[in-house]
């Protein structure tokens, strides 16, 4: 069937390709969003939890008698009252893949694993009373030492999870292969260096919240959560209520960023829903700042022993990626186990590389768990472009000739990389160029050097990827759309998404109104209500716009050819000789003789007996995608910094980024993810830090501490796209990741250029810089 | 505890009076007692600019002001920007045709602080929309989108004042 490969004949795309203005904006723009905390229910009361200040402690007794009796207080729960409430809390991927560690609790029962771990629950008229409450507490730990730092956590004799009997949470390696063996044992130059990146983490400006409501005579549980995938939370709910799914809605109305942190039910999350539950009163709980950034779970701290193999002539022969991740005390269910393996087969990236091997650990702390931010394998992007640099500089050859000459190039497609991964249609060697081109490398050298000598210290960076986007695996690699267009020729689709600042309304009513050959405005998005919608994947993972927008396209394809049936019978033509333009339906070549869609809509449903014999009234159509692989897209970007020679701040000059995530459907949308994942990627190199000390005490738990880049800091970004469609429906890619994933390197790299040294680790704010400058080697 | 406090309010030229705990912030007084929820609570620790509000016209961080300082003022909030007919205030209006919103939860405070910057400065540098912006973070457009929103609003705005003053 080609019908669900792009627009029928006759439709010509009308918005797809357009900035058009969103549908979200308007009530968004005007105070009228509806985000979670904006929702009150009847009799609602509120919700606080106790957290530990220990890293690792035992807790000897709670005694809650003086805050149960405070005014307005209605409920002091600890695990010992609530965890037997929980059937099963697991994720569905925790369910597909298995776990490791132990069985995640509500509330810490016996053992706090680090600092914010939330050990009792505190139910009150108010979130203010609550929070008087928790002051009344009386917690007794016996605090234990913890174990801080995953380098050399496997080392140390003291265990986070004693009976795990180690540290060590997986381990996963690629097969033995004699070829990679031998061609380092014949390479010509190796170069090898440890690439190590810092905690930083998702900080949406919404923290996470949830109401949750049962109705005890219906035996129905309802809540409104801040979540990006309405669906999974959900089942995850099925399972932890033991209830049927059918007795379960999740409404998601206006979600306020997510970058992964929103895809996880957390344990609080969990704990309301079983609380609410048993007090028959609507919960509310929405995490303050402090709580959000102590322990709705944390990313990025991880390193890679690499080592690249070239030839005489600088072509890469071989590449060995041998990852290490800090994952907390207790990361979100089912994310830690395979995320590292990863790292390891997307490490080769854009490169011509004959043969690689991996090796992946994942080792827990008493830190706060690990959970999947914006491109949670990035850290292969990360390593290998520094690593590139690093290489380039040791062997004497520039970054940028060596990048060329181990680019894979549009001739090589399809392309199958040494780890298995399968490329066709990337444009790896053209977005480089672009960049190269847009940034112009060779006027950059001359001028660095006139700078050099004014005592200036400005340096270039680049960085390269490809980015696996709307894979298949778990729900995450299906969706649906189901499409009506009701009698009044107006459409609605509902999608399984979970829009949380994707403007999902705008781009799939682009894509159906394109399709369908109506105009734009008359179609209405529905997303983030499981009552109302079929089971999908939710938001995440650059899935969107390839997985959804082929389940659109499909339905829409559907209906079209239903309504084209229809109109036929009414025009006396013959199906295959009907056009459709906004809204209007004609026999080719004869315009003034036409259809209106609204007259089709309302015959379908209200006057069946002149429907053609056979057809069932109503204009509906449902389409379920999967994902078929990876659908990979490919981007570069390229940076020029100015570090102060004596404070060493970094000031980025110029940033530039090449982009292919094939047809675009709205440029405008196309470039918000791709700025906001840059900007990301800048502050976590130059700004952002989670930092514990040795304790496993935070020290960076306000907006005070943990510096998130602002307006005054940020560089304009500058764009030179591509459009190389993908195979599949509607020839999109996703991009919602990249940003995020190729920024960090081209930043180190820039700064390392400018400073004329190795930089391996990061953050690179302004004290650690000068403490590595003054650290390093004279050269 | 201490007992409650009876605050009158003026927002958006609409009269409250609420009772509210002396230590309410004016942020939960507007969310909570106003009903008014279109401003956001991103840190309560004074540095996100979410709950931004004008108070007799200037930018306020209302999570570090308590409701009864905020007796007697004039209050204006994201919900009282668009004219009765629904006609986008101009800066609300740039917002839309640059894409400066995302997930649209930090966009009140901005769009709040653009409204005062504007006010005081009709034709601010590139450098001068950044550092007032400063105090508003987003984690979704990285800005970029946001600072073409205030260029496009400040030459509404400007011709808007041209037009008048003609
Ligand atoms: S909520 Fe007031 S500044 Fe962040
Ligand atoms: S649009 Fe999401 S935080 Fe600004």
């Amino acid at each position: 069937m080609s019908a669900t490969t792009s627009p029928p004949a006759g439709a010509t795309p009308r918005y797809i390709g357009q900035a058009v203005a969103r549908k979200e904006d308007p009530r968004l723009l005007t105070g009228q969003g509806e985000y979670v905390d904006d929702l009150s229910l009847q009799g609602m009361l509120h919700v606080a939890f106790a957290r530990s200040p220990h890293a690792s402690a035992l807790i000897r007794s709670i005694d809650a008698s003086a805050a149960k009796e405070l005014e307005g207080v209605r409920a002091v729960l600890t695990g010992a009252d609530l965890n037997g409430d929980a059937h099963e809390m697991k994720s569905s991927y925790e369910v597909l893949i298995g776990s490791v560690g132990p069985v995640l609790e509500p509330l810490a029962s016996a053992r706090v694993k680090y600092v914010g771990d939330p050990v009792v629950m505190v139910i009150a008229e108010s979130r203010a009373i609550a929070e008087d409450a928790i002051e009344l507490l009386e917690i007794e730990y016996d605090p234990q030492t913890p174990v801080i730092g995953y380098e050399t956590s496997l080392a140390n004799e003291t265990l986070v999870h004693p009976e795990m009997k180690t540290n060590l949470a997986s381990v996963l390696t690629s097969e033995p292969d004699p070829a990679l063996d031998r061609a380092f044992a014949n390479a010509v130059h190796i170069v090898q260096e440890t690439i190590r990146q810092h905690r930083y983490i998702n900080v949406p400006m919404e923290t996470r919240g949830l109401i949750a409501s049962w109705h005890s005579g219906r035996g129905e549980m309802t809540f409104y959560s801040a979540t990006q995938l309405p669906n999974e939370f959900r089942t995850f709910t099925t399972r932890l209520l033991a209830i049927p799914e059918n007795k379960i809605r999740v409404i998601a109305r206006d979600v306020g960023g997510g970058f992964g942190q929103k895809a996880f039910v957390g344990r609080e999350e969990a704990a309301v829903l079983l609380a609410a539950k048993r007090i028959g009163r609507p919960l509310k709980w929405i995490e303050d700042r402090w709580e959000n950034l102590v322990s709705a779970n944390h990313a990025r701290e991880e390193l890679v022993h690499v080592r690249i193999a070239f030839d005489a002539d600088y072509r890469i022969t071989a590449v060995f990626c041998d990852h290490e991740e800090d994952i907390g005390a207790l990361p979100a269910s089912g994310t830690s186990l395979t995320t590292g393996q990863m790292v390891g087969m997307m490490f080769p990236g854009p490169y011509k590389i004959p043969h690689a091997g991996y090796s992946t650990k994942m080792i827990w702390t008493n830190t706060c768990g690990r959970l999947p931010y914006r491109g949670p394998w990035m850290m292969e992007t990360v390593a290998r472009e520094i690593m590139i640099d690093i290489a380039a500089r040791r062997l004497g050859i520039d970054a940028l000739e060596l990048r060329r000459r181990n680019t894979i190039t549009e001739a090589d497609m399809p392309y199958t990389s040494a780890t298995g991964m399968s490329y066709d249609r990337l444009s790896i060697d053209r977005t480089l160029e672009k960049v190269a081109a847009g940034i112009d490398f060779e006027a950059f050298r001359i001028e660095q050097g006139e700078a050099r000598a004014a005592g200036r210290l400005i340096g270039i960076g680049l960085s390269h990827l490809v980015e696996p986007t709307a894979a298949a695996g778990g729900s995450f690699g299906i969706e649906v759309a189901n499409i009506r267009m009701q009698p009044s020729g107006y459409v609605d689709v509902y999608v399984g998404t979970g829009n949380h600042g994707q403007g999902t309304e705008t781009t799939m009513a682009q894509i159906v109104a394109d399709t369908l050959g109506i105009e734009y405005e008359k179609v209405f998005v529905h997303d983030g209500d499981t009552d109302m919608v079929p089971f999908g994947g939710g938001s995440g993972a650059s899935r969107t716009a390839v997985l959804a927008g082929a389940a659109c396209h499909a339905a829409g394809a559907e209906l079209r050819g239903k309504i084209v049936q229809l109109a036929a019978h009414y025009l006396e033509a013959a199906p295959e000789d009907l056009e459709i333009n906004s809204g209007k339906i004609s026999v080719r070549g004869t315009p003034t003789h036409f259809l209106e869609m609204t007259e089709v809509a309302f015959k379908a449903y209200n006057d069946s007996p002149s429907l053609p014999p056979g057809m069932s009234p109503g204009l509906e159509a449902t389409a379920r995608h999967a994902a078929d692989g990876i659908t990979f897209a490919n981007a570069t970007h390229a940076c020029i910094v100015e570090v102060d020679p004596k404070t060493y701040r970094v000031k980025v000059l110029r940033y530039l980024v090449s982009s292919d995530c094939g047809v675009v459907i709205n440029p405008a949308v196309v470039e918000g993810q791709i700025a906001g994942g840059v900007i990301q990627g800048i502050g976590g190199v130059l700004f952002e830090h989670f930092a514990y000390d040795e304790n496993g005490n935070p020290l960076t738990t306000t907006f005070m501490d943990y510096l998130l880049p602002t307006a005054a800091d940020v560089p304009t970004i500058e764009y030179a796209h591509l459009e190389t469609p993908a195979k599949g429906p509607g020839g999109y890619k996703g991009v919602g990741e990249g940003g995020a994933i190729a920024s960090p390197p081209a930043i180190v790299n820039a700064v390392a250029d400018a400073l004329g040294m190795d930089l391996p680790s990061q953050p690179l704010s302004p004290s650690l810089l000068f403490a590595m400058v003054n650290r390093a080697p004279t050269s | 505890m201490s007992e409650d406090v009876e605050v009158r309010l003026t927002v958006n030229g609409d009269g409250y009076r609420v009772r509210v705990e002396p230590r309410k912030t004016l942020v939960d007084a507007l969310r909570e007692d106003c009903n008014l929820t279109g401003t956001h609570i991103g840190c309560e620790h004074g540095v996100c600019g979410a709950c931004t509000v004008l108070v007799d016209d200037r930018a306020v961080r209302s999570c570090l002001m308590f409701a009864y300082q905020a007796e007697g003022t004039s209050i204006r909030t994201i919900e009282g920007l668009a004219d009765a007919d629904g006609t986008l205030h101009p800066v609300q209006a740039a917002f839309r045709e640059a894409h400066g919103l995302q997930c649209g939860f930090c966009t009140p405070g901005f769009v709040m602080s653009i409204v005062a910057l504007l006010d005081e400065n009709g034709a601010p540098t590139p450098q001068e929309v950044r550092e007032g912006l400063s105090g508003n973070l987003c984690r979704c457009t990285g800005y970029q989108t946001i600072l073409e929103a205030v260029d496009i609003a400040a030459a509404t705005l400007r011709a808007t004042s041209l037009e008048a003053t003609r």
